[in-house]
């Protein structure tokens, strides 16, 4: 690779790039995000390659295993470009057919196209898709485009560009005023305008000052954080050396989550491409600007997603943090200005400084801008990474683009914002997404989870689910957040047992409503917040769970017993055969009837009964 | 596995002897044998001049370390909130019921570990598992039944 010099220099090589792409014909993009790899991506990208071998496909037609394309739920996700012919589902066994068909040929492969579940129509083209016609993927939509391994994809699209324009002629002062126009905010929770937060680090005293990336994406049930850094990394690197060159860093930091070892090596990768480019170590592009990225892997501690305890946990400390009565733009890791952002954060800042602060802000709501990405999953058709722009009905989230629920099942409610989040019920569906609504609503936009639940899902039950994360997660530094929260889940256990007693309610709320007061650290006074929010909107089922002992969803299994309807049974036996438990007695041919003693409610026999005489109560 | 001190000094030197490599250090060594040997611990503490009780405070506080061996297979159940509302909780009383195992335990032939992990970002699959890294996804009761036989079977 040859080492870029000059500003300059980058025009030619990506003129140079794009010359040596003019003969490309067709392109197959196979999806090898979070969904996708886990669904089988990895192995079709080899047999892709084999047919290509075999079949002598020369330089003429490229094999480009990408990022994220978002709509996991029909994963693996295969595209051939330039029609850009949407494939979904794809099987080993049908590879050959497809390069066949479609990539030697020009036909389509019928089967494998997507049904408009409306129309029952197939549609051939990516962009013709519900799915995607509904969104406004400007940031995350490379990522599908984007060939993971090579820098040079990334500079044919134009990456770089806003690097090469930032060195070009803009002071920081003005890199910070056009991410203030903006009106960018953190991506990651805390909803903080960004363009103010490098202002202030800018401004903080110290020579050396450091920029670092937040990739330790902790809120289960979201992965966009994941899916960039580990599909589009050139693109939040980017970010982050406009960013350095803004607030004056000449060392930065990405901390990304040990249960992500695809996106370190890719991140890993990208930095070490761009530095032999000269993008990043000394003298980027020739000009006096350096700035050095070194990648640090967590640990699996949710709180490390915290600023302060993610710098301590940098300093090869614990990651506790410390109350933020000095900010870490002037005291953060080892003590100096320390400037940290959200992967998606990053990410978007190519874009503002491309396009234009104004462009961007006229994206959104009055005061959320530009768009958010959503991992959209729980009991949703189509799950997936969803981008759209601030202020996008929740309804229009979940039904146009989500698909609605499967099986006719009612919707109930969507948990945002993870564990620091809250439930937004059936009510408020026409809820306009961005900051202030949720929060509003009692919830949090958080790093992006939305999780949908429906009537299937027990909202105490869920409660106890995010209280039981946060008291194994919580550090333990502070009293109300260490001891508060344990108190808080062994009274939301005893709900779901039955062995709440009347008044258990009220004594719950007070508790919240103490420890959101009195905890350190943000996620210590929000961790009331699934259970207030619960409360404010499904108090029913709480007083359910405390006053008859029952559970309405039927999930807590200390309050439900299964059965068998004696109507629907045919006496098949595949409950009996099938039980580890020996639960179910009963001759061929005849009744079945389950042994409450001996059932453990593991509902092996309830998924596997055509018939639904599997009853619950 | 028997830990060899010259694996864990290659180890520091890839990262460098110094306090901001630790947990980076520390997680190599727990990824190479399963979990952090002592012998392991009392060496980093001494290359990298730090008192040993912060070293086991840093293995205490992260879930990724284990001071204990673990299994040469380790399962991860996800306790995601996606995975959690589509049937985690039944995968996990399953796998303790016909595996005899609770999380974070392991067999007394170290064949096999069960651990939860709050979410590997592969929520639209869900619920999903983890059997040394690779993914198994849209799990069910009867599907984790087979699993378990399997990884039994597996070992003997």
């Amino acid at each position: 690779m040859m080492r870029l010099s000059t500003i300059q220099d980058l025009e030619l090589l990506r003129r140079e790039i794009l010359k040596r792409r003019e003969h490309i014909k067709k392109r197959v993009r196979i999806c090898d995000g979070p969904g996708c790899h886990s669904g089988g991506g990895e192995k079709l990208i080899q047999l892709f390659r084999e047919q290509f071998e075999e079949r002598g496909l020369d330089g003429s037609y490229e094999i480009a295993p990408t990022g994220c394309h978002g709509f996991c739920a029909r994963g693996p996700v295969v595209v051939i470009e330039p029609a850009n012919i949407f494939y979904e589902k794809v099987k080993p066994d049908q590879v050959a057919t497809i390069v066949e068909r479609s990539v030697v040929g020009d036909e389509l492969v019928e089967e494998l196209l997507y049904t408009d579940p409306e129309t029952g129509e197939k549609i051939v083209h990516e962009r013709d898709i519900p799915f995607y016609v509904h969104q406004e993927r400007i940031v995350i939509g490379e990522t599908g485009r984007n060939l993971i391994t090579e820098i040079d994809d990334y500079l044919s699209r134009g990456g770089y560009s806003a690097l090469a324009k930032v060195l070009t002629g803009m002071q920081p002062e003005q890199v910070i005023e056009e991410v203030k126009v903006s009106g960018l905010r953190g991506r990651g929770g805390g909803g903080f305008p960004t363009g103010v937060k490098w202002e202030s680090c800018r401004r903080a005293r110290g020579d050396i000052k450091y920029v670092m990336c937040n990739a330790d994406e902790g809120d289960p049930g979201a992965f966009m954080d994941r899916a960039l850094l580990e599909g589009n990394p050139h693109q939040v690197i980017e970010g982050m050396i406009i960013g350095a060159y803004a607030i004056g860093a000449r060392e930065g930091y990405l901390y990304v989550r040990y249960e992500y070892p695809a996106a370190v090596k890719n991140a890993q990768r990208a930095i070490n491409q761009a530095t032999e480019y000269g993008l990043m170590g000394d003298h980027i592009l020739g000009t006096d600007f350096s700035l050095k990225l070194i990648i640090n892997r967590g640990a699996g501690a949710f709180i490390c997603g915290e600023s302060t305890a993610l710098m301590a946990s940098l300093e090869g400390k614990i990651g506790e943090p410390r109350g933020k009565h000095i900010h870490t733009v002037d005291k953060g890791l080892w003590n100096r200005p320390s400037n940290l952002n959200n992967v998606e954060s990053w990410a978007n800042v190519p874009l503002i400084i491309n396009q234009g602060g104004k462009w961007f802000a006229d994206i959104g709501t009055e005061r959320s801008k530009g768009t958010k990405i959503f991992s959209v999953v729980g009991k949703l058709n189509n799950t997936g990474l969803v981008e759209v722009a601030m202020g996008t009905p929740l309804k229009k989230i979940i039904y146009d683009i989500g698909g609605g629920l499967p099986g006719g099942k009612r919707f109930k409610a969507v948990q945002t914002g993870g564990p620091s989040g809250g439930c937004i019920p059936e009510s408020m569906i026409d809820l306009a997404v961005d900051y202030e609504k949720l929060k509003g609503a009692g919830s949090m936009m958080g790093s992006g989870g939305m999780i949908v639940l429906d009537e299937d899902n027990c909202m105490v039950d869920v409660a106890r689910y995010f209280l039981n994360f946060l008291v194994e997660e919580s550090c333990g530094k502070c009293i109300p957040c260490r001891v508060g929260v344990k108190r808080m889940h062994e009274m939301v256990t005893a709900m779901c047992e039955g062995r709440a007693q009347p008044g258990d309610i009220e004594r719950l709320e007070a508790l919240c409503n103490g420890i959101k007061e009195t905890a350190l650290c943000g996620l210590g006074k929000s961790s009331p917040n699934p259970v207030l929010s619960t409360l404010r909107y499904f108090r029913d089922e709480y007083e359910a769970h405390v006053n008859d002992k029952r559970c309405p969803a039927k999930v807590c299994k200390k309050l439900i017993t299964y059965s068998i309807d004696t109507d629907k049974c045919t006496g098949c036996g595949v409950c009996r055969l099938r039980c580890p438990e020996d639960a179910v007695i009963g001759e061929k041919k005849e009744c079945h009837c389950i042994d409450e003693e001996i059932c453990v409610r593991c509902g092996i026999c309830y998924e596997g009964c055509k018939f639904g005489a599997i009853v619950i109560e | 596995m028997d830990c060899n001190i010259q694996e864990v000094d290659a180890i520091i030197e890839q990262w460098g002897a110094k306090p901001d490599s630790l947990l980076q250090i520390m997680l190599d060594i727990n990824h190479r044998y399963h979990y952090l040997p002592k012998e392991s611990v009392k060496r980093v503490a001494e290359r990298l001049e730090m008192p040993l009780n912060q070293l086991f405070s840093v293995a205490t506080f992260f879930k990724v370390f284990s001071l204990v061996p673990r299994g040469r297979t380790i399962v991860h159940i996800c306790t995601g909130t996606a995975c959690h509302v589509k049937g985690a909780p039944k995968l996990l009383d399953r796998f303790e019921k016909d595996l005899k195992l609770r999380p974070g335990e392991t067999t007394a032939d170290l064949a096999l570990t069960l651990e939860t992990v709050n979410c590997v970002g592969a929520c639209s699959a869900a619920p999903v598992v983890l059997v040394d890294g690779v993914t198994h996804t849209e799990m069910s009761a009867n599907k984790i039944s087979k699993l378990a036989k399997e990884l039994k079977a597996q070992e003997g």
